[in-house]
């Protein structure tokens, strides 16, 4: 292991040594102190967010290629971290108030974080699987974590099985890749393809497998059946950073093995990925509608979102709109995750022990009784349609001006026309707040309140001075070539 | 930050220091709030006058943009989107409309809105930072944030402040208008990506042929919605019966323009060559919307009603004069979207002080008003003059120039008179159906709520609210020259670039 092999993969070593400690560190944790160990994590995480700021800009190639760090491993890593940071703060509280609190949580929280920062520097096949059991098998255990609840557990082993299965297919999918190229290398698969060594068809079938695979992950249609269920079970805040995170660390792989391994598919994936990015966006939006516990709501409206962020991908092949479209996609993450942590936030705060106060009902009255936690809930639900003056009106724009660059008109109005739909049930949320009358009760503590107007300031104030985002995220693609 | 502080900044983003001052205000100080924000909209509307008429900037006799304010908002990563601000003879009078309605509408608010008046302030500012925004913004990025921003506080006004089918009637008119923006979305956009740029003075000229057709029925969609155009105006009974009084009045007074402002603005300048292609459809639906409104008003039994659709009835002129694509036409159709404005922005006011007291709009309820409230009946009387184009009040001028307008587009685009000679049933129509709704409210005798109710006439607030627009009812049916002054040079230039573009 040499200095740079180090340094490329610093802040993920880090992170993980430091959550290894952690564990270790909880057990002299007194019962019913676990904030120690909140603040300890969090703590993990900010450094390593400073590791990761740091290395901002820089590239190498370390673990003779195995593991990449350029301007698009940095910014996901740093969208990981926050996105941890935001898990630990809206769960501190929560498990504490659900009677649940276990230091574990932290510590497997952190691995998860951990695994997606690997994910986002993966460059072989191998790696990528390794990243992906090491975010997965934390969040399996994470979604069950509200045990004896049987909600919860019904959604950790729905999780874990469904997600078993997942990793079967991206290992499958490996294995024919390597059939087909011999190699598991991604920039080995590049050359093997240009030498015309490759099995093509081989290499299709396995790229195939490896993208239902990540399908799963972040939640595309047809591979959603678990999300609303394991969604609407798992704690809360366990959802939201699985919302955020997994789905996030999924785009981070699917972009980097499409468009850095495999470009040569592009012209068949494409297909692919169009019908499946149509899907999303209308099983998600259309099915959406139809809930009434808000939990579910958020979690159709995730597989709708998969969708767009998909739309951003499928013209990865076209040379001229790559970088446009993987800088799309990251603006969309980051947009997505600061906006749904903070509706997540939101639901948290309505949310109680007994598994009360999650019926979008609940919400009748919010706007009366708590001005301030239903004006940040409007901004969510805003910037979730894509309307001004929010992070998701940007975001969308980005996302189409990708997909209208690429030429795929008719995705694009699908993608508009299913905006349209989801006006319709995230405004019932606003119709329910503010024009109908209830009595909501709602937990206030610092942190949630925190987390969620922090959101909900930077989801406006970044949506009106966005450039510098953009330029980041613009910058963080250029590196990957 | 000196973007800022250029004259357009200033008057569309003054009211939101009223929505700062605002925040601070206790809920219970009621009357705190209410003169808050209408010293707001009133010094918004003193700053507005002053910008164009007094600050010496703006040059009434020039045709191009001024005022202008500019920054690169978003210059990274391939974007050029620009904060750029700038008013010109297309959108003077319109801004000036805007920031003329707003504090009236909130004068009228004074006793009606008593639930969550804090609430109601704030959206009330918010929505005129969004209407000015739409008007005067130059950038079609920033255009179509401030577009889509105005639909956020309406939703507000209308869902809760509204009538009993409040929630079906906000949720439709927001879906309805989004459903067009959002095509109009992707056509910004695709010009965005196939210009370079978002400034819309650029784009000017810069349109392929082949790619106008499209891009104009994207955003047609939008503005056609918003006006609305026959067959996309179902919305607008809803919204207009269910919003509160101070809603109807800027729905009507100024939203419905923000479409019509579109076509000038947007379809126009940038797709001549597809608007000409499509004049004879859109003239045709124009003409279909006069007959079709006035018809519908005719059947109406609810005064508020009855008043939402001669709207759809109004803007027909309006579109008619607008695809006439002549100066005079495009003149007579700026001028009377001001017109219709002023004349159903005081109907609304008109309805809303009689709601007000007696809680029904059904026009058989009425009778005898006359008597009871002469002042009341005479103000009520000149606005339906107004309305249905009485010589010497403004709605006359207005609807007889977008008649010699199209009358004159005979020969050009629409290829036919019949457009003109159809139209004029509508002002027929119009005549019958305003002085219809008179004879049944004030006329005759008394009815079941006039009998039952103590009516008082109109109060010093009241009369407040209707002096400004009677004054200007007149003016312009007296003396309309100043106003076409305004916008002259600026639609003579527009017109020379359709004429361009004419086969």
């Amino acid at each position: 292991m040499t200095q740079l092999d180090l340094y490329a993969l610093l802040p993920v070593i880090f992170l993980a040594a430091w959550a290894s400690l952690l564990l270790l560190a909880d057990l002299f944790v007194p019962h019913g102190r676990k904030g120690i160990t909140a603040l300890l994590s969090a703590l993990g995480l900010l450094i390593t967010l400073g590791i990761s700021l740091a290395q901002f800009g820089r590239s190498a190639a370390g673990f003779g290629g195995m593991v990449a760090l350029d301007g698009f491993s940095t910014f996901l890593a740093c969208l990981f971290l926050l996105t941890g940071l935001l898990g630990v703060a809206l769960a501190f509280n929560y498990l504490k108030r659900m009677d649940i609190e276990r230091g574990e949580y932290y510590a497997l929280l952190l691995f998860s974080v951990v695994g997606m920062m690997l994910m986002a520097q993966a460059s072989d096949l191998i790696v990528v699987f390794l990243a992906l059991e090491l975010l997965s098998i934390p969040l399996y255990v994470m979604a069950a974590m509200a045990y004896p609840k049987t909600d919860s557990e019904e959604a950790g082993i729905k999780y874990f099985l469904l997600g078993a299965f997942a990793s079967g297919f991206v290992v499958y999918g490996i294995a024919l890749a390597f059939g087909a190229t011999g190699t598991t290398s991604l920039s080995a698969i590049v050359a093997a393809v240009a030498s015309g060594a490759a099995d093509l068809p081989l290499l299709l079938a396995g790229a195939g497998l490896i993208l239902v695979g990540f399908g799963f992950k972040i939640a595309a249609v047809p591979f959603h059946m678990w999300t609303p269920d394991v969604y609407q079970g798992a704690p809360t805040p366990v959802t939201a950073f699985m919302a955020a995170g997994a789905k996030a660390a999924g785009f981070a792989a699917l972009l980097r093995i499409f468009a850095l391994g495999l470009p040569a598919l592009a012209l068949d994936m494409t297909q692919v990925l169009v019908v499946l990015s149509a899907l999303s966006m209308l099983v998600g939006n259309f099915v959406a509608i139809a809930q009434t516990d808000i939990k579910r709501m958020l979690a159709y409206s995730s597989i709708a979102q998969a969708g767009y962020i998909l739309m951003a991908f499928v013209p990865y092949g076209n040379p001229a709109v790559r970088e446009l479209s993987i800088a799309a996609a990251l603006f969309y993450l980051a947009a997505y995750t600061l906006t749904s942590f903070g509706a997540w936030g939101v639901v948290i705060a309505l949310e109680k022990p007994d598994g009360q106060g999650l019926k979008i009902d609940d919400y009748a009255g919010l706007g009366r009784r708590q001005p301030l936690l239903a004006a940040a809930m409007t901004i969510f639900m805003l910037s979730l349609i894509g309307l001004p003056p929010t992070l998701g009106l940007v975001g969308k724009i980005y996302l189409f001006r990708a997909v209208i660059a690429g030429g795929f008109y008719p995705l694009a109005v699908v993608g508009v026309l299913t905006s349209l739909i989801s006006a319709y049930y995230y405004l019932r949320v606003v119709v329910k707040m503010y024009m109908q009358e209830g009595d909501p009760q709602v937990t206030r503590e610092r942190w949630l309140d925190f987390t969620i107007g922090a959101m909900a300031v930077v989801t406006v104030v970044v949506s009106l001075f966005p450039a510098p985002l953009f330029d980041w995220a613009s910058r963080a693609v250029l590196a990957l070539f | 930050m000196d973007f800022l502080l250029q004259p357009l900044s200033i008057v569309t983003f003054f009211p939101l220091l009223g929505v700062l001052v605002l925040l601070f205000l206790k809920s219970e100080q009621k009357d705190a709030l209410r003169w808050t924000a209408l010293a707001t909209s009133l010094v918004t509307f003193v700053i507005s006058i002053w910008v164009f008429f007094f600050s010496g900037q703006y040059d009434i006799a020039a045709p191009g943009l001024q005022l202008v304010a500019k920054y690169d908002w978003i210059s990274v990563a391939g974007w050029d989107i620009r904060y750029y601000l700038a008013a010109d003879g297309l959108s003077i009078l319109l801004i000036l409309l805007t920031t003329f309605l707003t504090p009236i509408a909130i004068l009228s608010t004074w006793t009606a809105v008593q639930e969550r008046v804090k609430d109601f302030m704030l959206f009330f500012l918010l929505l005129e930072v969004g209407m000015t925004g739409v008007f005067v913004a130059q950038d079609l990025f920033l255009f179509y944030i401030f577009w889509e921003f105005t639909l956020v506080p309406m939703y507000f006004l209308i869902g809760i402040w509204g009538g009993p089918r409040r929630l079906y009637a906000a949720i439709k008119f927001f879906l309805y208008t989004m459903a067009g923006s959002i095509l109009m979305l992707l056509a910004i956009i695709w010009l965005g990506i196939n210009t370079g740029t978002f400034s819309t003075p650029d784009i000017i000229g810069k349109v392929p042929a082949a790619a106008q057709m499209l891009l104009f029925v994207a955003f047609a969609a939008a503005f056609a919605i918003k006006v609305p155009m026959w067959p996309l105006h179902s919305w607008l009974p809803d919204a207009h019966v269910e919003a509160p009084t101070a809603g109807s009045v800027i729905l009507a007074g100024v939203l419905l323009k923000m479409g019509t402002y579109g076509f000038l603005r947007f379809n126009l300048p940038l797709f001549p060559e597809a608007a000409i292609q499509a004049a004879p459809v859109m003239g045709a639906l124009a003409v279909v919307g006069i007959i079709y409104g006035a018809a519908v008003s005719l059947a109406q039994r609810d005064v508020k009603k009855l008043v939402a659709y001669s709207s759809v009835s109004h803007l027909g002129f309006v579109m008619l004069g607008l695809f006439a694509m002549n100066s005079i036409g495009i003149q007579g159709a700026i001028l009377q979207m001001i017109n219709h404005g002023l004349s159903t922005g005081a109907l609304f006011l008109l309805v809303g002080i009689i709601y007000e007291q007696t809680h029904t709009r059904e026009l058989s309820e009425y009778g005898g008003l006359w008597k009871i409230t002469p002042l009341f009946g005479t103000i009520t009387l000149i606005v339906a003059l107004s309305s249905m184009g009485l010589p010497g009040l403004n709605g006359f001028v207005g609807e007889f120039t977008i008649l010699l307008g199209a009358w004159g587009a005979g020969e050009g685009v629409y290829g036919s008179v019949w457009f003109a000679a159809l139209s004029a049933i509508g002002v027929i129509l119009a005549a019958i159906y305003m002085l219809y709704m008179f004879q049944k409210m004030f006329l005759g005798p008394a009815g079941e709520v006039t009998r039952h109710h103590q009516l008082r006439d109109l109060n010093w607030r009241e009369i407040a609210t209707l002096l400004p627009l009677l004054v200007f009812i007149f003016w312009i049916g007296l003396y309309p020259k100043p106003f076409f002054d305004l916008m002259a040079p600026s639609v003579d230039q527009l017109v020379a670039v359709l004429s361009a573009a004419m086969p």
